[in-house]
């Protein structure tokens, strides 16, 4: 039974890189100014941890295989080194990719992280709720309105709180249900939560971020490619989660300007 | 030592009457049957549940027989609605994180085994053993009891998030009652287990037999000493944060909770707390939770591979040195888990290195079972093929942790069903195969009976490329960005692969299904299995020396007395190519 295990093993291993080899599943087109970085780095790892797999499956196939069965006297030897061999190996295989992948490959995290938005980004102001998104611009005066979480009415379409009788700013507010923004233009999010915990993850964009209640948060980035994109939940928000979705809408700068003046206009 | 609880708690005659015997137990061998029949019916229970989940997933409208008597209004019909998915969500990552993953390898093996491996009558403390059982009995009795309040379950995930998890009703469907429940059921746990650990950190130290030196002990006593020192520091986290938690649901404090959250309509009356402080207090429980439920099986896969290899691992030293290391750093990686939680960009490198660390002892590990196969003689039995199974299952669960410890590719991966598939492979069914080899090995040692070989292998068979077929694919459905923790696939991208799912879900039943025969070979074999010889597996260590079962006080009224370290296999000795740990007899290293 030892040789069946064997062959198992091997098959498992060619079966489980089949469809990475022949990209039965790849991820979707890259429409962000960023994103390269991470799909390089999830190549790259690709190519270790596969690598890896491959070979550790292999390696215990065949001595499942050669090891087994063998007759009550037959002589017991040692890996050749030992235990210092592994040890070594272990350091200086594992160590090199670590260093590898973890010091090197942090060029993405630093370019969405640590990077601030450049000063003409255009400001998107995201608030996640149970279970829906809503963006709002500053419109024309270029200024948010203040929230007042106790201005918050639904029913007459209020998603933020906003007191336009009292306050200019938040008169010529524009809230939108979807996010529409100007392609190969970098957008700040400014991300704030309603209720309780949400995220925010396009796959396209290669942008996930959670929404954290008491915690406004800032995300900045630049979409390439002119078209719509889903955006959904994927922080467990209550009994809608799975139903909580927007679109981003990429479109050129003359769309965009033009949408801005109609929902101005409304 | 004369003096110890654990001589008086032997010190009269074997328990009389059947409550003493069987139900409020001293014994730690009736304390780790205890446990483990706990596990078993919460693996049952979480199995099944994980079925409903998958049918309703591939089949939202499948009517299930049955299901409205269990809940009218989360199963109208027996057809699951929306949130009545989380909560069979929720309950089946509860059920198998803590009365599964924690229960079987580490309490009842442990309980069982501990002290016969290192000659000890006992555990250090039997009354706070049997309370650690029936503590934690009572948290799965109060976890259980929220399937049948109106309420329900809570709808949170076993991680429970605040604020969703602390603010009650206003949160939706299992949010008031069955949260609450929730809460102090895990409350409770932490209790259980902190009592546990405690006590078998206690034995290790205090209670080895003469010559047992900390190094002579078998692999799997050092993997339960080792995760006992992390479940007292992980536990005694997890308690306060349960019981902060309880507090905002009921006291109206505000540990979790921040100002002006408006949910379902209603400002809520909380102001100054933080959603990220139950994030980290969980996470410093939930990480090294992974390595409670992983390194016990560890140590059982060393203990049996050794066995069934007729050789030791290429160095004991390395191997549990290895184990130290995990347990060490599993402290400093917590972080890894809310990368894109909105903490400090920079930690995310902190706890980045770490976690891509804890790579190299993993591998230390994973090369010593390797290397040593080479140039044994295996024998194959249903035992050493899970272990066998084991080294597999942990090199594919493994290696796509090199992907998530990335903070750049979780951006893309948190949160898709490639964590889903990670974390069920290497701490999931690679734990469980530790605990499948643990129970066909020590069957015999724990009933008497032998478990019947056949059904073993079969079972071994159906699990092993199952439990590939099911969890496999999800790391390629995270690939393309497949979100979990949804109970359907609504987006358009997700058509083309809806095949995959129902090709997992007619794997995972079939799995399932496959677990019966397992569940089979236990009970037929209690009864009417061969009996089994003191050592049938020709097995070094103590617990091979006594009876099977083993008499009620362990060596009788001898004192064992250990003279070698724990494997000497495939030396000359008089009974064959083994020498028992407690035999006088001086080992001679076969010539050939």
């Amino acid at each position: 039974m030892g040789k069946l295990l064997a062959i198992v093993l091997v098959i498992i291993a060619l079966a489980s890189a089949y469809p990475i080899v022949t990209h039965m599943f790849v991820l979707p087109q890259d429409i962000s100014t960023h994103g390269h970085a991470i799909d390089e780095q999830i190549k790259e790892t690709m190519l270790e941890a596969g690598a890896s797999f491959v070979a550790a499956q292999f390696v215990l196939a065949f001595f499942v295989w050669s090891f087994t069965g063998r007759k009550e006297g037959s002589p017991l030897k040692n890996f050749p080194g030992g235990a210092k061999v592994m040890v070594v190996a272990a350091f200086v295989l594992v160590g090199t990719e670590i260093l590898a992948l973890g010091v090197l490959g942090q060029k993405a995290w630093a370019t969405v992280y640590f990077t601030p938005p450049s000063p003409g980004a255009i400001q998107v102001q995201a608030q996640a709720e149970q279970f829906a998104f809503y963006f709002r611009y500053p419109g024309p005066d270029g200024v948010f309105g203040a929230t007042h979480p106790d201005k918050i009415d639904e029913g007459n379409q209020n998603y933020f709180g906003l007191d336009p009788a009292n306050d200019v700013a938040a008169r010529d507010d524009i809230v939108s249900g979807e996010l529409v923004i100007p392609v190969n233009r970098e957008v700040q999010l400014l991300m704030h939560a309603k209720d309780v915990s949400h995220s925010f993850y396009v796959r396209e964009l290669r942008i996930q971020q959670d929404f954290v209640p008491g915690l406004d948060l800032s995300l900045h980035f630049t979409a390439t490619q002119i078209g719509r994109y889903e955006i959904v939940c994927t922080q467990l928000c209550g009994l809608g989660h799975y139903n909580m979705k927007a679109y981003l809408n990429v479109m050129s700068q003359q769309d965009y300007d033009k949408w801005q003046k109609e929902q101005s206009a409304q | 030592m004369e003096e110890s609880s654990v001589q008086q708690a032997h010190v009269n005659a074997p328990p009389k009457g059947f409550l003493r015997k069987y139900v409020f137990s001293l014994d730690h061998k009736m304390i780790g049957k205890q446990y483990y029949g706990l596990a078993l019916a919460a693996v049952f229970t979480g199995m099944a549940l994980s079925w409903l989940m998958r049918i309703h997933m591939v089949w939202p409208l499948a009517k299930i027989p049955g299901l409205d008597l269990l809940s009218k209004a989360g199963a109208p019909g027996g057809i699951i609605t929306p949130e009545y998915y989380l909560s069979l969500m929720t309950m089946h990552g509860t059920l198998m994180v803590f009365f599964v993953l924690t229960n079987a390898p580490f309490a009842a093996f442990g309980n069982y085994f501990l002290p016969i491996q290192i000659g000890a009558e006992d555990m250090a403390f039997p009354r706070f053993n049997m309370m650690s059982f029936w503590t934690t009995f009572v948290a799965w009795a109060v976890l259980m009891l929220a399937f049948f309040i109106p309420d329900g379950p809570p709808i949170s995930g076993w991680t429970s998030y605040a604020p969703l998890s602390a603010v009650g009703r206003d949160a939706g469907p299992g949010m008031e009652y069955g949260m609450s429940l929730w809460g102090i059921s895990i409350a409770l746990f932490c209790v259980g287990s902190l009592l546990g650990a405690l006590n078998f950190i206690a034995t290790t130290l205090d209670l080895r037999a003469k010559g047992m030196t900390l190094m002579r002990m078998p692999l799997c006593t050092w993997a339960w000493f080792i995760t006992s020192c992390i479940a007292l520091l992980a536990f005694a986290v997890l308690l306060p944060a349960c019981i902060l938690l309880i507090l905002d649901r009921h006291a109206g404090t505000s540990f979790f909770i921040p100002a002006g959250l408006v949910i379902s309509d209603r400002m809520q009356p909380h102001s100054g707390g933080s959603p990220l402080l139950w994030q980290h207090l969980f996470w410093f429980f939930g990480h090294p939770e992974v390595y409670i439920a992983i390194l016990p099986s560890m140590g059982i896969v060393s203990h049996i591979l050794i066995n069934s290899m007729r050789k030791p691992l290429l160095s004991h030293k390395v191997v549990i040195y290895s184990m130290m290391s995990i347990g060490f750093l599993s402290y400093m990686v917590w972080g890894h888990h809310m990368f894109l939680s909105g903490m400090n960009p920079t930690s995310a490198l902190a706890f980045s290195f770490p976690t891509l660390t804890i790579t190299i002892p993993a591998t230390l590990l994973t090369l010593m079972w390797l290397g040593s196969l080479y140039g044994a003689r295996i024998q194959i039995n249903s035992a050493s093929l899970f272990a066998l199974g084991f080294i597999s299952m942990f090199v594919s669960g493994g290696v796509s942790g090199f992907f998530l410890a990335q903070p750049s590719i979780d951006i893309y991966l948190h949160a898709t069903y490639f964590v889903v598939g990670h974390f069920h492979m290497v701490m999931g069914v690679a734990s469980l195969f530790g605990v499948f080899a643990g129970t066909y090995f020590w069957f015999p040692k724990m009933s008497g009976r032998m478990m019947n070989e056949t059904l073993g292998k079969l079972h071994f068979w159906v699990t092993f490329i199952g439990t590939y077929c099911v969890f496999m694919p999800f790391h390629y459905l995270g690939l393309i960005g497949n979100v979990r923790r949804y109970q359907s696939f609504v987006d358009d991208f997700m058509q083309p692969y809806i095949g995959w799912h129902k090709f997992i879900t007619i794997c995972a039943l079939i799995t399932g299904a496959g677990q019966l025969i397992f569940l089979f070979n236990l009970i037929y074999s209690r009864f009417k299995g061969e009996p089994a010889p003191q050592n049938p597996w020709n097995a070094t260590s103590l617990e091979w020396s006594i009876p099977s079962p083993p008499p009620w006080n362990n060596f009788g009224d001898k004192h064992p007395v250990v003279y070698h370290d724990p494997y000497q296999y495939g030396v000359k000795g008089s009974k064959g190519d083994f020498v028992m740990q407690d035999s006088p007899e001086q080992v001679i290293v076969s010539g050939d």
